[in-house]
This record gives C-alpha cells, sequence and structure tokens, in this order.
C-alpha cells in the first residue's frame, strides 16, 4: 500500500484514500466535433503507459477530494514528485536522472 | 525428439534418465528470419508452433528478454473456459477450448487440461440477470454454460457456502462444466518443445531494444541485447510489455499496465473439486494438483511495471475467500507472487495489424488471457502467416477503438440500478 | 522411563511443569516451554511424517520454522489446522497433535510403494504420461494424482476463531530478536525513538537461547537476552512482539506481522483473537533474520534421526534433549564440531565427526581429542541406514582428484550434519533489495537498499558473535538516526568465547555410488534430489526458475530456504557455469505460511462490506420484507403476505400502486446538489440534454452519457434556483457519477464557478405513486400547493412535512401520479412511518424494488444497466429526444459521432409480446429470426427486462433488437432450451400510452 502526500492537505496518508486517475496531463480538447475519430481515440484511449517515469492523476477521494497530479517511477513505484492540478508538467527527463534511473 | 509416453518413461528408468534428449536448444540467433516473435510466452511460443506446424514456415525465431515462460503463462491461475458474453469473445474463447481438449494428445505434453468445471457465483439480482444472459447467449452460440440454484451450487462445490449468513449470499451460479485449469507451465514448455522440433528458434535472454523500420515504414527487424536481426515480420506478444515495445515502432496501444496478484495456500489433500469465481466479491479459487488452494487476487489502481502489489489488495480477496468458504480460514498462505496484465478499455485484447506494414500485435488480454492460449496463437499466426486475421480475431482489432466498435465485457456485468 | 532422551538439567525449560500429549494419539510428556519437536524427540520420536512424493520417513530436521518435514495436523475444538511445524508447535496440555500424507499409519505407510516405483517418477514424469487414453486424464488419472498429493488434511468445518487487525506506526522496526536483532533495539531505543522488535519465536533471543560457550559481558547468552528483553520491555518506546512473523515486506516500508496469540494456550480467553495482523509503516527496518543451517546432499541423506547440527544444539542447550545416544557428525564447517563437543559433555556418544575437508582448525581437532572424539578428514556420507530411523551410515574418503574410495562404516542412531550457513536474505529480498554474490562467503549477501532498511548480523553474512552484536548496535543507532535525527551513546555489550566458525558446502557431495540412482535429497519435502536437478539441466532447463518450476525444489512450505542453494550449486555445476549466473529465484510473502484468517481479521459477515440502510429498514424489517443487496444498500424487493411468493406479493403491489396508491423508499438515490453560477452550464456540458432553459422550480429527465458516447447514468433533476440544481442519480451510479462530475470540474473545466455536493447520505426519499399519492400527503404537507395547475407533473418546491423542511418532487417511475418527498435523513424514518400509516387508511400499500421494475417497465422507463449495458446510445433506446441538438458540446456528444455509433444495425430498445401471455420471458434470453437458430447464429438481441404485468393482464418484456423500431408487428423468436417461443414486436409501452394518467 503506498503512501501518497496530498499537496492539498499537506500529509502522508494511506492509498486507501485516493483513487489512481489514470495518465495525467490529457487534455480534453476544446472543440472535441472538430476532432477526427483518430484524435478523438487518441484522447479517449492512448495511453503512454510509461515503464519508468511517469505522470499520473490521483484524487484524494476519501480526504479533501481534490485532483493532483504525481510522477511516479511505475519500476519502484517511488514517487519522485507530487503537484497541484494546473501546475505544468515537470520535466520527466531530468526526474528519471535525479532519481537514478 | 523421443515420443513421450509411459513406456518412454519406463525405458528410460532402466537407464536412470540419463538419455532424455533437450526438450527445446538454446540457439544463438541467426541474422535473419522470416518472422521474429516477440516474447515467449504461452501465447508467443502457440502463435511460432502454429506457424511452423499449420503454416509451414520454419525460418522463425521467438526473443524474449528472460526464460521462456517467465512472464503472466508462469503467474496466473490458470482458469480455463469459454463462457464470455458477446459472440465475439465466446467464439476467440471457445476456440481456445477446441484447442485445449486435444492439446497434450497434439504436442505430446501432458498439459493437464483439467475440465473439472467452473462455476462463476451470482450474489445479487444483478448478478443473475447478467449470468443469464451469458447462458442464453452462449446457447446460442454453441458454448456450454448453464444455470444453478445455491443448492445445485453446494452439490458441485461441497465446500461453497449458501447460507445467508453471509454479507451477500449465493443467489445461484453460472456452471461452465467444460472449463477447468491447466498446468500453466507445461502449455509453455509443450509449445516451446513442439515449435523447436518444428526448428524454430527460441532465444533466451535476448532483450529486444528496438524495432527498426525502413523508409517505407515497414519492419526490418528488431534490435537486440544480441545484435540486430533482420525480419521482415514481427510479432509482439509481451504482455505486460507491450507499450514499452509497441513505442519503438511508434506505435501507441490502449492498455495500462497494472499488477495482478495471485496467491497459494499450503498443500493439502483434495478439499475443491472445481473452480469458482466470484466477480462481485471478487474471488477466484481452484485446488492444483499439487493440493495447493489456487486463489487470484485484483489489480492495483495504478500502473506498475513491479511484479508485486499492495497487501490490501490480497487482504480482500482473502476476505471474500474466507466468506464463502469459511473452513479455509485455518488455511495458510503458501506464497504471493504478481504479474502485470495489460488492460485495454473493453477488457478484450486486440489481436491483429498495426499501422505498421509487418509489425503485429498480440496484447491487452488483462488479468484472463491464460485461457485463450492455444486460440490466440492460433489465430495470430493465421494472421501473421496471411497477413490478414482469421475471421475469429477480425473483430479484435486496434481500430475498434477509433470506431467505437468495442467488445465490452466488463461494462456489461457492471452494477445498474 | 519417561522422556529417555531428556538432559538430567540444563536448557530453558520449567522442569516442574509437566506437560501430557499426545501424537498420533499415544500420549506422551513434556515440559513447559517445549515446542512439539523437541517433547517428541525427548521421548525418543523421530519418526514423524512422510514426505510427499515418494512417502518417505521423515524425521525433525530443523528446530525452526523452515522445518520441511516436521508437518502436523493439531487438533482442537473438533477441528484440525493442517501443516503446522513441529518446531513451532508450543506445547501446551492437552495437544493433540497427528502426523499427515500416510495411510493407515505413520508407521505402515501403503503410499510407501511410491519409493519403489521411484525410477518411474523423475521430475516432470508427469509432463511425458498420463496422455492416453485421452478420456483417462480427467476420470482416472487426475484423480489419483490428486488424492495422492497434498499434505495434511484441509480443515472442515468453519473457524469460529476470531482475528485481529491493528495499524502501527514506529520509528524502527527491528525483525528478529537474536543478537543483532536485540542491539539493534537497544540501541535505537536508547535515542527515545519508537522500536517494534519482533521474532517468530515464543522466546526472545534466537541463537543466544542455545548458545552456552560463550558470555556476553560475562554472562550466559541466555541471561544476558533475558535481562536485555527485561531492560527493553521496561522503555515505554519499545513494543516486544514474541511469537510474531514480520512476513511481508511492501513499498514504503510497509511491513505485515502475524502474531500468534493463542495457539499456545491450552484454555485461552475466548476474548482474545486467535492470530492478530499487525500492519506497521515504519519510518527505518533493520532486518536482523540471522542465517539458517544448510542441509549437505548426500545419498539418503533424509533418513528419521539425520538432522542440522545447529537444531540438535538447540535442541540441547535450550531443550534439554539429546538428538541420539550414539551420534555421527558429517560437516563441512566449524560449527558443527561445536554441537558435537557439547552432546558429548552431555554423555552422548559421539561416533565420529567426519568433515569434508582436509584440513580443520587445530583448536577444534585439540577439543575433539581431549574428549577421545574420533575425526575423520576429507570424508564424505556415501549412504546412510535404518528405515524408520537411522541405523549408520557409510563413510568415504574423498581423494584430492575427488575420487571416493570406502572409509568405512559407522553405526549411530542420529547424524548431525551441517553444511553450513546461508544468511536469510527472504525479506531483504521482498523489500525489493537486489542480492550479491559474495564469492569469499559462497552466499548470496543483500546489496543495494532500495527501502529505509538496513540489515545486521548474519543475514547480511557476519558471523561472530561479538561482530553480529556491534553490528547490530550499529544498525540500531544508524535507524534511529534516519528515523528521528537524533543519536544517543549506547554501550555496547562485549562477547567473548564464541569464534566465528568457517567452512561449508554447496551442492552435492561425491559419493562412490551410481549417482543416477541414488536419492540425495536437496528438497526435503518436495522430495527433490541432486538427479532430479540435473536431469532438469539435462532437458534444456536452463534457467534457475526453470529447474525451479521443473523440479519443484524451492517450491515446498519453507520457498527453498533450505535447498535453494544447493539446488543451484547442483544446477550451476551441470550447467557448467558460475553460480551467480544461474540466478536466484525471488523470494515472496509470506516469509512464513500464514493463516488466511489472519489476512482476512474481522471481515466476516456484516463486517465484510458495511450494510447501508435506508429509513424504512427497521420498518421494512417488520413488516416481513425480503431484501435485495445493490450495492451496499439493503434495499426492499417485495413485501409477501399471508404465504405469498415473489410473484405474488408483486402482483398485488403493482395492482395497488395503480388502483390506489403506493410507498416506495427511494432513499438509496444518488443525490448531488450542484451549486453555483455555472451550475446550468456545468449541467449542459455533463448531460445530454440542455438546462438552461429550465425554470426554477421545473424538473426533467437527464441523461448522462460519458465520452465515447455511451449511457452510463440518469435521473431526474430539479431546479430549485437561479444557481442551484437537485441532481438524482442511480443508486449504483451515485459515487461514480459525483467522481466524474469532480473530475471533469476540477481537471478539465476549473473557470467554472460550481461546487457539486454529494447529499445522498443528506437526504431520505420517500415516494408515494398512484391516482391517491395527492390525498395520502396532502395532509402533512405545508408550504406547497399541491394542486395539479400549481404542482404539475416534472415541478420541484420547497415545502414542510409535519413542520420538517422537505423537497418535495412531483415526477414518476410508474406513470401514475407521483411524489417523492426529500428530508433530512434524521427525519426519513418519522416521514416513513407516517406515510406508511397514513397510506394504510387509503388501502394503498408499500411495494419494493420488484413492484418498482414491473411497473416502469410497463411504461417503458429503462434502468440504466438493465436495458443498457455500457455499449448503448441514447438513440439505441430511443432517447434521441433528451439530446441538446443545439448545444455545441457535451461530454459524449463526439463520441456518438464515431462510425460505429451510427451505423445501420444498432439495437433498439423494442417491447415484445409473447403469442401466450401467460409465459413470461426469461430475462437475458435471446432473439432470433426463427425458431430454430443453427449454432453459432448471431442473435437479433436479447430480452432486457420482462415480467407479468397486472395492469396488461399478460406478460410484457423490453429487449434489444437490431433495427427494432422498423419491426413492430412482427413476429420473432426466443429460442429456449424448451421450444422456442414466438414473440411480437411491439413499442415499448404496455400501459397507459398517452401518459394522461401521470397528470391528474
Amino acid at each position: 500500500m503506498l503512501l501518497i502526500e496530498c499537496p492539498y492537505c499537506g500529509v502522508e496518508r494511506p492509498e486507501l484514500e485516493f483513487r489512481c486517475g489514470g495518465e495525467a496531463h490529457i487534455a480534453r480538447p476544446e472543440d472535441p466535433s472538430g476532432k477526427t475519430d483518430e484524435e478523438w481515440a487518441e484522447f479517449l484511449y492512448m495511453r503512454t503507459n510509461t515503464k519508468g517515469v511517469y505522470a499520473e492523476r490521483w484524487r484524494h477521494i476519501h480526504g479533501c477530494g481534490r485532483f493532483f497530479n504525481a510522477v511516479r517511477d511505475t519500476v519502484s513505484d517511488k514517487f519522485l514528485k507530487i503537484y497541484k492540478a494546473g501546475e505544468p508538467m515537470p520535466d520527466l527527463a531530468s526526474l528519471a536522472k535525479e532519481a537514478g534511473k | 525428439m523421443a515420443r513421450y509416453s509411459f513406456l518412454e518413461l519406463a525405458k528410460n528408468a532402466f537407464s536412470a534418465h540419463k538419455n532424455w534428449g533437450r526438450q527445446w536448444r538454446a540457439p544463438e540467433p541467426k541474422a535473419e528470419y522470416d518472422i521474429v516473435i516477440v516474447g515467449a510466452g504461452g501465447h508467443g511460443l502457440a502463435t511460432a508452433y502454429y506457424l511452423a506446424s499449420e503454416h509451414g514456415l520454419k525460418n522463425i525465431a521467438v526473443l524474449d528478454k528472460g526464460w521462456l515462460g517467465g512472464g503472466n503463462t508462469g503467474r496466473n491461475t490458470t482458469i480455463v473456459r469459454s463462457n464470455y458474453l458477446w459472440e465475439e469473445s465466446a467464439a476467440l474463447y471457445q476456440h481456445a477450448i477446441d484447442l485445449w481438449e486435444g492439446l497434450s494428445q497434439e504436442l505430446n505434453y501432458n498439459v493437464m487440461y483439467s475440465q473439472r468445471g467452473v462455476m462463476m457465483l451470482a450474489h445479487t439480482v444483478h448478478d443473475i440477470q447478467v449470468f443469464k444472459r451469458h447462458i442464453h447467449a452462449n446457447r446460442l452460440a454453441g458454448v456450454q454454460n448453464e444455470w444453478l440454484t445455491p443448492e445445485e451450487a453446494r452439490e458441485f462445490c461441497p465446500p461453497l457456502n449458501i447460507q445467508k449468513n453471509i454479507r451477500y449470499p449465493v443467489m445461484g451460479a453460472a456452471l461452465q462444466r467444460v472449463g477447468g485449469t491447466a498446468r500453466h507451465d507445461a502449455v509453455a514448455w509443450g509449445y516451446a518443445r513442439g515449435a523447436d522440433s518444428l526448428g524454430v528458434d527460441i532465444i533466451q535472454n535476448c532483450a529486444v531494444t528496438g524495432i527498426r523500420r525502413g523508409a517505407d515504414g515497414a519492419v526490418e527487424g528488431v534490435e537486440t541485447a544480441k545484435g540486430f536481426i533482420k525480419a521482415k515480420k514481427v510479432g509482439v506478444v509481451a504482455a505486460g510489455h507491450t507499450s514499452v515495445l509497441m513505442e519503438m515502432a511508434g506505435v501507441r496501444v490502449p492498455l495500462e499496465s497494472n499488477p495482478l496478484q495471485a496467491l497459494v495456500s499450503e498443500p493439502v489433500k483434495p478439499a475443491f473439486p472445481c473452480v469458482v469465481m466470484s466477480n462481485t466479491i471478487h474471488a477466484y479459487i481452484s485446488q492444483s494438483d499439487k493440493g495447493e488452494l489456487v486463489i487470484g487476487a485484483g489489480t492495483d489502481q495504478f500502473v506498475s511495471y513491479s511484479q508485486t502489489g499492495g497487501i490490501h489488495i490480497t487482504t480482500h480477496t482473502i476476505d471474500a475467500i474466507c466468506e464463502l468458504f469459511p473452513m479455509f480460514r485455518r488455511m495458510r498462505m503458501l506464497r504471493n507472487w504478481g504479474g502485470i496484465v495489460d488492460v485495454t478499455p473493453d477488457r478484450s485484447p486486440i489481436i491483429g495489424k498495426t499501422p505498421v506494414p509487418g509489425l503485429y500485435v498480440n496484447c491487452g488480454w488483462g488479468t484472463g488471457g491464460f485461457k485463450a492460449t492455444p486460440g490466440s496463437g492460433h489465430v495470430f499466426a493465421h494472421t501473421i502467416a496471411k497477413d490478414e486475421p482469421h475471421p475469429i480475431n477480425a473483430p479484435f482489432t486496434l481500430d475498434r477503438f477509433r470506431t467505437g466498435r468495442l467488445i465490452d465485457e466488463a461494462a456489461a456485468a457492471a452494477v445498474a440500478h | 522411563m519417561s522422556q529417555p532422551y531428556r538432559t538430567e538439567k540444563g536448557g530453558q525449560i520449567d522442569r516442574d511443569r509437566k506437560i501430557s500429549f499426545t501424537f498420533d494419539g499415544e500420549r506422551m510428556e513434556g515440559y513447559e516451554c517445549d515446542t512439539l519437536a523437541s517433547a517428541l524427540l525427548a521421548n525418543g520420536v523421530h519418526l514423524v511424517g512422510r514426505s510427499f512424493k515418494y512417502h518417505r520417513p521423515r524425521g525433525i530436521l530443523t528446530a525452526g520454522s523452515e522445518e520441511p518435514n516436521a508437518l502436523v495436523g493439531i487438533y482442537r475444538k473438533g477441528d484440525q489446522t493442517p501443516n503446522l511445524r513441529a518446531t513451532q508447535v508450543e506445547l501446551y496440555d492437552g495437544l493433540e497433535a497427528i502426523s499427515q500424507n500416510r495411510f493407515p499409519s505413520l508407521s505402515f505407510d501403503i503410499g510407501a510403494v511410491n519409493d519403489l516405483l521411484s525410477p518411474l517418477f523423475p521430475s516432470g514424469f508427469y509432463y511425458k504420461t498420463f496422455m492416453w487414453p485421452k478420456a483417462f486424464w480427467d476420470r482416472v488419472y487426475e484423480p489419483v494424482i490428486r488424492a495422492a498429493a497434498g499434505l495434511g488434511k484441509p480443515p472442515k468445518n468453519p473457524d469460529h476463531d476470531r482475528y485481529a487487525n491493528l495499524y502501527a506506526h514506529c520509528d524502527v522496526l527491528v525483525i528478529g530478536a537474536g543478537p543483532a536483532g536485540l542491539a539493534a533495539a537497544l540501541a535505537a531505543s536508547e535515542t527515545g525513538a519508537r522500536v517494534i522488535l519482533c521474532d517468530e519465536q515464543a522466546s526472545l533471543g534466537g541463537s543466544l537461547l542455545s548458545e552456552t560457550t560463550a558470555t556476553i559481558d560475562g554472562k550466559q547468552p541466555a541471561d544476558w537476552a533475558e535481562d536485555t528483553v527485561a531492560d527493553l520491555a521496561a522503555r515505554d518506546n519499545v513494543t516486544l512482539l514474541p511469537r510474531t512473523t514480520a512476513f511481508g515486506y511492501y513499498a514504503q516500508n510497509f511491513v505485515a506481522l502475524a502474531e500468534r496469540v493463542t495457539d499456545h494456550m491450552a484454555d485461552p480467553d475466548p476474548a482474545l483473537p486467535r492470530e492478530r495482523l499487525w500492519q506497521v509503516r515504519a519510518k527505518e527496518v533493520v532486518i536482523a533474520a540471522g542465517s539458517i543451517e544448510r542441509p549437505m546432499v548426500f545419498p539418503e541423506n533424509d533418513r528419521p534421526g539425520i538432522l542440522m547440527a545447529g537444531a540438535a544444539r538447540t535442541y540441547l542447550n535450550r531443550y534439554g534433549v539429546k538428538a541420539g545416544q550414539k551420534v555421527l557428525v558429517a560437516t563441512a564447517c566449524d560449527t558443527a564440531w561445536q554441537a558435537a563437543f557439547d552432546l558429548a559433555d552431555n554423555g552422548v556418544e559421539i561416533a565420529a565427526i567426519a568433515d569434508t575437508r582436509k584440513i580443520v582448525p587445530e583448536a577444534l581437532m585439540t577439543i575433539a581429542e581431549a574428549r577421545n572424539i574420533k575425526v575423520r578428514t576429507g570424508c564424505v556420507v556415501t549412504a546412510t541406514q535404518g528405515r524408520k530411523r537411522v541405523s549408520g551410515a557409510l563413510l568415504g574418503h574423498v581423494s584430492s582428484t575427488g575420487a571416493v574410495s570406502s572409509a568405512g562404516d559407522v553405526a549411530c542412531d542420529a547424524l548431525l550434519m551441517s553444511g553450513g550457513w546461508t544468511p536469510t536474505v527472504s525479506l531483504y529480498s521482498q523489500s525489493r533489495g537486489k542480492v550479491v554474490w559474495d564469492e569469499a562467503s559462497g552466499n548470496f549477501l543483500p546489496g543495494a537498499h532500495p527501502q529505509n532498511e538496513r540489515s545486521a548480523g548474519a543475514c547480511r553474512g557476519l558471523y561472530g558473535l561479538n561482530a553480529v552484536l556491534e553490528d547490530g548496535y550499529a544498525a540500531g543507532e544508524d535507524a534511529a538516526k534516519s528515523a528521528t535525527g537524533k543519536s544517543a551513546k549506547c554501550t555496547y555489550a562485549v562477547a567473548t568465547g564464541a569464534h566465528a566458525g568457517e567452512g561449508g558446502t554447496l551442492g552435492d557431495l561425491p559419493n562412490d555410488r551410481d549417482a543416477s540412482r541414488v536419492k540425495a535429497f536437496v528438497d526435503y519435502q518436495n522430495d527433490v534430489t541432486a538427479k532430479d536437478v540435473k536431469l532438469a539441466v539435462r532437458e534444456g532447463m536452463h534457467s534457475i526458475e526453470h529447474i525451479k518450476r521443473y523440479t519443484t525444489t524451492g517450491m515446498a512450505t519453507d520457498q527453498g530456504r533450505l535447498s535453494n542453494m544447493n539446488a543451484l550449486a547442483i544446477a550451476s555445476t551441470a550447467l557448467d557455469k558460475p553460480l551467480p549466473q544461474v540466478g536466484l529465484t525471488t523470494f515472496r510473502q509470506p516469509f512464513t505460511p500464514t493463516s488466511f484468517g489472519t489476512f482476512a481479521t474481522s471481515s466476516r459477515g456484516d463486517f465484510f462490506d458495511p450494510v447501508r440502510k435506508t429509513p424504512s429498514h427497521q420498518w421494512a424489517v417488520d413488516n416481513d420484507v425480503v431484501f435485495e443487496d445493490v450495492g451496499q444498500w439493503k434495499r426492499s424487493r417485495y413485501f409477501p403476505k399471508d404465504g405469498e411468493d415473489m410473484h405474488g406479493a408483486v402482483a398485488r403491489e403493482c395492482q395497488v400502486v395503480r388502483e390506489k396508491v403506493g410507498l416506495f423508499d427511494g432513499s438509496t438515490l444518488g443525490k448531488i446538489e450542484v451549486v453555483g453560477p455555472d451550475a446550468a452550464e456545468f449541467l449542459e456540458r455533463m448531460y445530454t440534454n440542455p438546462w438552461k432553459g429550465l425554470k426554477p422550480g421545473r424538473c426533467r429527465y437527464g441523461l448522462m452519457l460519458n465520452d465515447a458516447g455511451f449511457i452510463i447514468d440518469d435521473g431526474v433533476i430539479g431546479r430549485i434556483a437561479e444557481d442551484r440544481f437537485h441532481v438524482t442519480t442511480t443508486t449504483g451510479g451515485a459515487a461514480h457519477v459525483f467522481a466524474t462530475m469532480e473530475d471533469y470540474l476540477q481537471t478539465e473545466w476549473p473557470d467554472l464557478d460550481v461546487w457539486v455536493t454529494s447529499t445522498t447520505e443528506q437526504y431520505a426519499v420517500i415516494a408515494l405513486q398512484g391516482p391517491l399519492a395527492r390525498d395520502a400527503i396532502a395532509p402533512f404537507i405545508s408550504g406547497i400547493d399541491l394542486s395539479p395547475d400549481a404542482f404539475p407533473h416534472m415541478s420541484v418546491a420547497t415545502g414542510t412535512f409535519s413542520g420538517v423542511p422537505c423537497r418535495l418532487f412531483r415526477i414518476s417511475f410508474t406513470g401514475e401520479i407521483g411524489f417523492e418527498i426529500n428530508v433530512p435523513r434524521r427525519h426519513g424514518t418519522m416521514v416513513w412511518d407516517t406515510m406508511a400509516a397514513e397510506i394504510e387508511k387509503l388501502g394503498g400499500v408499500v411495494y419494493g424494488t420488484e413492484t418498482m421494475h414491473v411497473l416502469r417497465a410497463e411504461k417503458g422507463y429503462i434502468i440504466v444497466g438493465q436495458e443498457t449495458d455500457g455499449t448503448v446510445t441514447p438513440d439505441d433506446v430511443g432517447m434521441s429526444w433528451a439530446i441538446g441538438k443545439k448545444k455545441k458540446d457535451f461530454v459524449g456528444k463526439r463520441g456518438l459521432a464515431r462510425p460505429d455509433l451510427i451505423a445501420e444495425g444498432r439495437k433498439q430498445l423494442v417491447g415484445l409480446l409473447t403469442k401466450d401471455p401467460r409465459i413470461v420471458l426469461e430475462e437475458g434470453a435471446q432473439v432470433t429470426k426463427v425458431p430454430d437458430p443453427a449454432k453459432g447464429t448471431s442473435a437479433e438481441g436479447h430480452v432486457t427486462s420482462a415480467y407479468h404485468s397486472p395492469a396488461a393482464g399478460r406478460s410484457i418484456a423490453l429487449a434489444m433488437v437490431k433495427d427494432g423500431r422498423a419491426l413492430h408487428g412482427k413476429t420473432l423468436y426466443i429460442p429456449m432450451p424448451g421450444g422456442a417461443i414466438e414473440v411480437e414486436v411491439t413499442e415499448p409501452v404496455f400501459v397507459d400510452k398517452e401518459g394522461g394518467r401521470l397528470n391528474g
């Protein structure tokens, strides 16, 4: 069971309080009707699913209820960075380097 | 290659088993193959076997980054069944069962396919509706599946608690008598031995590090730990690592990889005659021929390639097992492990061509790929050999995520009202 | 004589407290603090079990949790727990143990014929045979194999013991209370850090409890351990957990411990749990798991009476038990010599010490000489004799070329062996650490530490008591400093007199026999021999994982702790590949087998999953309700009266609702309050329907899709005020809809000024449906004009019910006049009871979900999840009208435009009427064009809902049928096992097609 720090509550809590929301930074297109079927499938279903350093969404569902983003190494399951929704995606490559990957 | 039989065994007993040959070779890779299969799990080895045995193609290599059968083939709970809802799925899994039934004889390797019956428990009115829909759909499709009352369910599986004293009492069950289990390692080994004897090179400890494409976009071969291997056709069958490999060819796939856990108890004398599954309270259990209770647990909620999972996932499943089989509380867990499963949005596999000419993919089996092994390999071999899908896997395209023609086995079972 | 192998004195047993127990029905005596194993040995019993495959007689091999042979069933309260290790079972008065895997008795076991037939059963034999005739596998071979396999008998009765669960946090968790663990706990707790120290044994002290030659700070090691434990126990910041196994090391220093609370008690307090699961989140972990002694792989190394030298020493020094009267010691390392010396000092005749080494330390030779012990160097055991107890051994001299020549035989009644020591790296490996090969010691040792963990003492390859103690202190200090930032000076105790001990061997030993025919066991429990491992390699199994799976070595209940290194060495030789390149299999949790009950803890019955109850729950119980489980909710399904079955009750309930009035508890419906200036805009985006034009005080049916375009939920939404909506969802969809709204709001449209709040638990919803519904509620409602003009269908208003604030909806899921009274949850029962009494006066009825389903189906109202299955679009169910055509976007709009969602031939919602009105179709039944479709025919569709309709006076059904709307009036078939049922396709409305009854 992972230990996750909610950036809004500022506390570490067990994973049971959280719900993972899949890959982060996949914005719903502004004008869906203007998108091709391929583009819509890309938005709906295609995921990077990285083996290694990965940005994903979490929600403190049994806490403050807020969504936030986290960068986690999907091999070691270690969190490398946790940040609030709306903040830009960190440079994954440099985070990976810091983590010695 | 010596044919396996009791006589052969007895003969070898006289020579103290010193004369058994290798079940497969350990060849160095050649510079070029007609077809390279990436992933020496059950599905990949079966693909190679059928390419060689049914399509007459012999210049084939199967590459694996580790040891053959070391991925999900050797980590699952070995359940075989075909009573899926949609006719596309039922056809695919039934194709596998048809092959399972003669597999030991075909491969001359006892894969211990045991048709002890798979019983899926209903705990709610909604479950009953869903299972009955399955049963009716299956009957039309020619797939065996039948409804049992709680009493009939207990008769089929005496340890089952059908009293009302549990949180979600058993309200009935769908039973597929032709379903059952098989010995997972033997499936990989049997196909490996079969493919090897037909000339297929199985190259272990040879990780693929790149997929090379030519100027026309078509596949030219794979970069590996043992150098570049040329091949005009590459089939990726690497459950757990499909996204990683497909990215090497620049193809994005609708997959997420999650750790799936399973566990066994200490071995005991026969205590459990069949396979019981409960999707509602998350319990999957059978007893191996060795005597261990084999139990499937759930997946972690996040992407992970770690082959381990959280204890709360295991605990949740054991809770359910102990509700349904309260005598097993005193049984003890011997070993708990994880595999990495590739999960698609509609919980159905992707088997077919990709946008890259010469690149084929067989992935997304989620938590249930083992049961399909023979059928999956069989239709994938057809797809690669003919460069067009077999009618059975034709619906399982990557393109269905664009058109919306999903084969959604999960949504149909979701909770209602 | 009772306990003939007990020493005169010594050990940590309580000789004043005799304990009586039985083994296979035979009554014996032991002492308090004995284990079952030590007590059996004291009684001269070595033969305690039969092996898995060959049913060979087996004795007690070890003194610890790695025991592979001495697995017994323990009877208690009329049922048995199988496979418990006699080495861990503590003796209590009246303990009943039975041996396993034998028939009819331990001494005479028919299965032992397997041993004679063993040439036919090499590794993996079952993959090569039992294939003919095909049908025999299920019917003959497999049943026979299954009956032969397995160890103990499974428990038969439900387990009534309790199990408990506890979460704990600490600065430093120390695993193992041997010298390193005790020192680590001392040093860490000195800083004030919160320390948990656990050990799988009943007494803390580990190897110190069997060590008699050394002293620590001038004390006997066992005494030092006892004093140290007392010291630690007195510290407030230390929690001591004996009988507690750290069995699982998970991510982020989450460690699971299993504490055995009552199994050692003769008459436990019923208030105590049998076992307790500790889930510990530790800032730092010190693993001090020690090491275990490796068996030597020589022919017939498995006879009862052959045991590990260290175990024999433990039995002697800790339990006062002699392993035999005439003991042969076979070893490759120094430590076994000490066992021989200790036994000799207790009057045991040492037949010989046979050491594989040509040269052994002079000091040992001197001590042996002083005790007149015969020493044979450069010698191995080449054979042993004795069926149920070892009676002698043949020795062989190994020449410099490796050739073995006979070196005579030795009679003995016990044979002690030691192939050296293997550090216990299981938990380290579980922490995702990668072991590294240490050529010098011939061991795998912990490498880098991926978690906040350190290993101390023997488990990281350190030997020698003082070095281990020092390492423990240092690890404890370091862990505490990392966890708390604090350090404190801790005085290190100093050990003298124990030497480290050198030597060891790996793999099978040479002998002068046909190696392909002798049985030299590697994995005792699974009956894997050296030749099995070699066979696997010969057959092409080159990965250690293949070897493990093919031979089953290392897959027994000790998870290969005893066997792995030997198997690896044999494979390494057979492969002609350096040992570290062959690889080590991964250690998995649990460290030792752990009860399912300990995982499940209190999760049973109502504690398995929370029960959500509605306000009418008690009333329903008092009125003979039949509940159904819907998610966590208990919903009233129907209320049978006077022996009615479900159909009778439902028919009556339906009829009274349509004729008079019915009362229904709708509190399980999901409710979400959507508030804010952008509330209408938000709903425009979330639902297919338009919302901006909806007037406050009015309601609208809302349909929710996912972005793929499929229906996921529906419900009525009322506009309470310009900026406030009361959204309802399906019962099952409540949580998901709320989460989906939050998701879009927070992550896609954070610019919208809207708050969404789940109010499912805040409102009780009491529904009245039927022509008299208004009459029923009118006496209690204030502040709302209920007249049809002022409060027509699809209205919402705020008022009071008996003085309690309420939101009153005029909506209908039956086609009748309907009201839903929403009151604060705490008033729900009052409203329910009031209305239940009132409708009784009006001749009304209380109804449940089953009647609700019939009434809505008569009107063709869909249930999401019944008519829909995640693949259905609004148009499929005839609800294109619910789509706001002018809206630029809503969730699902783009998805709906995908090729397959607008393709021809989609399934559409229709009604079906059976030709015979008495036949009620089965839900889920398939629809076909012809009465006798060939196998494999694609269905035209399926029946989604089917009931007997009292209002229609016949059966009705809803179905999803390909191009169904074009088929009204046509005949289709429902193929059933007993023949096809003919049906006519109709509109999906069966009662009051014009909908006039809604508006009265």
